[in-house]
């Protein structure tokens, strides 16, 4: 529904769902393109959010032990959820159901309500007036929330911000988001600077 | 046309990154420096994306009806309230401090 609300076609906002298929990556590709950027900072920005994805399949990958040629068409449903209900279930069965049975309800209902979304914006006209435009960043928010579990989180995401904001007016669109990921390693960069022990992360102090 | 360009060069890079978490034999990327970085990631893009989506217009930055919206998010999240109703909250405050002209 926001795609819809930024300018993005019914068709074009079904097929980022059904082809790309990790919402934080859609959202952030909408939201870049929306803010005029060019379609290749908008991608890079949506493929850093996507990245996490790889490290889920790599726990995934020892842990249903799928056969070669299964995994290309498992590899579309390696998302957060999956991960999430499949690393929970204590044995390879149960990991391999769990696998399954999210990955294909998700698909099947996260497809589902875009289209709805869509058809939905399309018929109401103007999204802004109905407060939709705040609907990405309230996704972005909740998304974030369950992240922010330590001041290291914390640091990066403050910096972040900063960066992203302080940007944005200097900086072609869609290049302040991957200047701001840039704060990642350089926290990292800093607390590995401070502290050579590994016990315990240390107080941030900004 | 621009739209599809960015629509297949995501769709195919992320598919790239879910397959290849499948396909890279274990150990290649479990160094604990890649895996904070991995972490860490998320985090610096979801956060400058939040603030920029809530306080920029183009170019240029503003405070509008979308901070209170997002104000709105913010406490029902802390209230640990469904997905689903932390956005909805954040729709319904923002159109409503836009209708009453805020």
């Amino acid at each position: 529904m926001t795609s819809a609300g930024s300018g993005l076609t019914l068709l074009q906002t079904c097929a980022l769902s059904l082809l790309v298929f990790t919402g934080a990556s859609q959202f952030a590709l909408v939201g870049a393109l929306a803010a005029g950027g060019s379609p290749f900072t908008a991608a890079a920005g949506a493929f850093f959010l996507g990245a996490r994805n790889a490290f889920y399949g790599l726990r995934l990958s020892q842990l249903l032990a799928l056969p070669r040629a299964v995994r290309p068409f498992a590899a579309q449903w390696v998302i957060d959820e999956t991960a999430a209900v499949s690393l929970a279930q204590p044995t390879r069965r149960g990991a391999r159901i769990g696998f399954v049975v999210t990955g294909l309800s998700l698909y099947l209902l996260w497809n589902l309500t875009t289209l709805l979304g869509a058809l939905g914006a399309e018929a109401i006209g103007d999204t802004d007036a109905w407060g939709l435009d705040a609907a990405g960043p309230a996704v972005f928010l909740a998304l974030l929330a369950p992240m922010l579990r330590t001041g290291t989180e914390r640091t990066v995401a403050g910096l972040a911000v900063l960066l992203g904001l302080g940007l944005l007016p200097v900086l072609p669109a869609g290049a302040p988001v991957l200047v701001a990921a840039l704060a990642a390693p350089a926290v990292l960069w800093a607390q590995g600077r401070r502290s050579t022990s590994r016990g315990g992360a240390p107080e941030e102090d900004r | 046309m621009n739209i599809w360009i960015a629509i297949g060069v995501t769709a195919l890079g992320c598919y790239a990154l879910k397959l290849a978490g499948l396909l890279v034999p274990a150990g290649a990327l479990e160094r604990p420096l890649v895996r904070h970085l991995a972490a860490l990631l998320p985090v610096a893009l979801l956060a400058a994306l939040t603030a920029q989506q809530t306080f920029s217009d183009g170019q240029s930055l503003v405070l509008d009806a979308r901070a209170a919206g997002l104000a709105a998010a913010g406490v029902a999240l802390v209230l640990r309230v469904p997905f689903l109703l932390v956005v909805g909250s954040a729709v319904v405050v923002t159109a409503g401090v836009r209708a009453l002209g805020g």
